[in-house]
């Protein structure tokens, strides 16, 4: 029995990408799948942990239940707020970064480390700075004299999202800026030389010349960003345990909280499908737009 | 319209990198200079001068008699086209085109009437809505030379503008050049390191090394009196034969043979002789002065063959000669002449042409 080449290429090629799709089946959509049927069950203390068919029951109390909007509307904010100021920041320190100047290889080195620290060693930090009594912020600002009596940071529900979104900012800022600075030096210093023998200033090349071509690195900034703050956890568990009164509690504290403390398992698999749903959604609108912009920006379709 | 001055333009990166000694030029309107030189001789600074891309250290840059010097790049009216060609990938053809008059406030009007009129020189007409990416080398070019032409500048910048095309469309563009420059009556500076470009093209040559100018001449000039041993070596593919001989009495020693050096020249100990390889001909029963060799090499050129020959008594020296193909010789032993008004002489030391008023060839 003869075989021709290009079947025994696409036999290689199967035996190549076996072990990747099983290590994909079993690490996503076996969780995944298994989470949909569970949430199709009432399983917590009521029904003293056993699986009672229950239908869409747990998706009906989702949509009665205040706390989870209000966990949702949390997390957008927290999304929101870090996405927008990290990518205003990370911005401006990647057209400094990629500037020449002395020792710009130790400043880039010194910019990501605080990507690079642990989470929980940073949230234990920054709930340090905002402690009310020994906190370093209310510190400078009684010495300042903008206040009079200290704040409590983390006790009041705005001052504490507040907190919660610096610390995360002063976390990730580096790494959009690490992501943008790739971009920026993928962009031909010829480009801005045409530009300003046209008459441009370089607020002009940054708008016309810099935005546009960084559009694909920005894009893909955001997307990363927006599915890990979407599903933050750490940071916020560590500095305020999604407190006060509920007031920093995202989308995965309260899942948290109703699986591992509540132990309504049920409903816990609801809201993880759901949540999964929203993310693969705002995802895939993002890969939609990012493939777009290829094709703007190079013409290849 | 306008006039392009540099004087006394002086680079200075650091005391020992100086891209550009103490340059002086004038590109008058309709000229077309070509800056040329190997690379790292300065031609391209010049130019990033011209631009304001960079500021001399010393010196002016003069455009129609105003003082540009500390204008920004912008403000100067030039318009410059990039080795890279720095489209703007985003962008198609016709923004492409438009940036510069847009920056500049051109009505819409204007900007499509310039761009309509400058795409129908360039053949772009059907182009106007791809992006460069879609582009093909050649048409790429097209483009950039087009968002320079639109710009109406005072001043045409080039910087090695052929040198990312290949050899077949490069000869066709640099003919598409002339003639477009030709009808623009603006200055024109050009870099390249292609002397067939400098030739062609230019109406004006600078020779440029180490960042000090060697000479400024008509093409023609340059290659019939290369100012000195730089520039004779550097014009002229083959490359000049270049032989450092030494002399007695009136005569200059090639291994067996004596060559006069020409009249009133006070004979040096040494001196260089230079001669291009196609004016070494075949020697003929009329010829007086000739030399034997010995072939060591031909490289067939086509229309012509290149012989490396050694010359009797003189064996650690190689005489180039291009012949024609089709006249016969012996594989390999060869008389040729030197025809004795087309002989070079250069100071050995300085490399300084030396002239008197009996070798001076007459054109």
């Amino acid at each position: 029995m003869t075989t021709t080449i290009r079947e025994r290429e696409r036999r290689t090629g199967w035996m190549l990408i076996i072990p990747a799709m099983l290590v994909l089946a079993f690490v996503y959509a076996y969780p995944i799948a298994r989470s949909f049927w569970l949430s199709l069950f009432t399983e917590n203390l009521g029904t003293q942990l056993q699986p009672v068919f229950s239908g869409l029951n747990n998706y009906g109390r989702m949509i009665q239940d205040g706390r989870f909007w209000q966990t949702i509307a949390n997390t957008m904010v927290f999304t929101i707020s870090t996405l927008v100021l990290e990518l205003i920041l990370g911005m401006g320190i990647a057209l400094v970064l990629n500037q020449a100047f002395k020792g710009r290889g130790a400043v880039r080195t010194i910019a990501i480390i605080p990507w690079a620290l642990p989470t929980a060693l940073i949230a234990t930090t920054w709930a340090w700075i905002f402690n009310d009594q020994f906190g370093v912020v209310n510190d400078i600002l009684l010495r300042l004299g903008i206040i009079d009596t200290g704040i409590n940071w983390l006790g009041n529900p705005a001052p504490a999202m507040l907190s919660v979104i610096i610390a995360d900012v002063w976390k990730t800022t580096s790494f959009v800026a690490i992501l943008l600075l790739a971009g920026l030096q993928s962009i031909s210093n010829d480009l801005y030389e045409a530009h300003s023998i046209d008459g441009a200033s370089p607020w002009q090349s940054f708008r016309q010349i810099t935005l546009p071509l960084l559009m694909p690195q920005i894009l893909i900034a955001s997307l990363f960003r927006f599915a890990q703050a979407f599903g933050i956890f750490d940071l916020i568990q560590v500095m305020t345990g999604g407190g006060p009164g509920g007031a920093t509690e995202t989308v995965s504290i309260y899942i948290y909280a109703t699986v591992m403390r509540y132990l309504d398992f049920g409903y816990g698999a609801a809201l993880v499908v759901v949540t999964f749903v929203l993310l693969v959604a705002v995802v895939a609108l993002a890969a939609f737009f990012l493939s777009k912009l290829r094709t703007a920006t190079t013409g290849d379709a | 319209m306008a006039k392009l001055e540099l004087s006394h333009l002086n680079k200075t990166y650091s005391p020992k990198i100086i891209p550009v000694k103490d340059v002086s030029l004038d590109v008058d309107d309709g000229e077309f200079l070509t800056l040329l030189g190997p690379s790292g001789c300065g031609k391209s600074t010049i130019l990033r001068l011209i631009a304001g891309l960079e500021q001399p250290t010393r010196g002016e840059i003069r455009i129609d008699g105003k003082n540009v010097t500390q204008h920004s790049p912008g403000d100067r009216n030039i318009a410059m086209v990039f080795q890279s060609y720095a489209l703007y990938p985003h962008m198609t053809v016709y923004d492409n085109m438009a940036s510069g008059l847009k920056l500049k406030r051109v009505s819409s009007e204007e900007i499509r009437r310039r761009i309509e009129q400058v795409s129908l020189f360039l053949g772009l007409g059907n182009l106007m809505q791809r992006k460069p990416g879609q582009l093909s080398g050649g048409q790429r070019q097209r483009v950039a030379l087009g968002r320079a032409l639109v710009r109406q500048p005072d001043v045409f910048l080039l910087d090695e503008p052929l040198s990312n095309l290949d050899a077949l469309l490069r000869e066709q563009v640099r003919a598409e050049l002339k003639q477009i420059f030709e009808s623009q009556n603006t200055p024109v500076v050009y870099v390249t390191h292609d002397q067939t470009e400098a030739m062609t093209l230019s109406t004006k040559v600078a020779v440029l090394s180490n960042g000090d100018l060697q000479q400024l001449d008509p093409p023609r000039r340059i290659y019939t009196h290369p100012a000195n041993r730089f520039v004779a070596g550097f014009v002229g593919s083959p490359q000049m034969n270049l032989l450092d001989l030494k002399c007695e009495g009136k005569f200059a020693i090639l291994g067996n043979y004596k060559i006069p050096l020409p009249g009133r020249m006070t004979p040096p100990p040494e001196i260089t002789l230079g001669v291009r390889p196609e004016h070494v001909r075949l020697a003929e029963p009329s010829d007086t002065h000739t030399l034997q060799g010995k072939v060591i090499l031909k490289e067939n050129l086509g229309m012509s063959d290149l012989l490396s020959v050694k010359v009797k008594g003189a064996e650690n020296q190689t005489l180039r000669a291009l012949l024609p193909s089709d006249r016969p010789w012996s594989a390999e032993e060869v008389t040729l002449a030197l025809p004795p008004d087309l002989i070079h002489w250069f100071d050995v030391e300085t490399g300084d042409r030396l002239t008197s008023e009996n070798l001076q060839p007459v054109y």
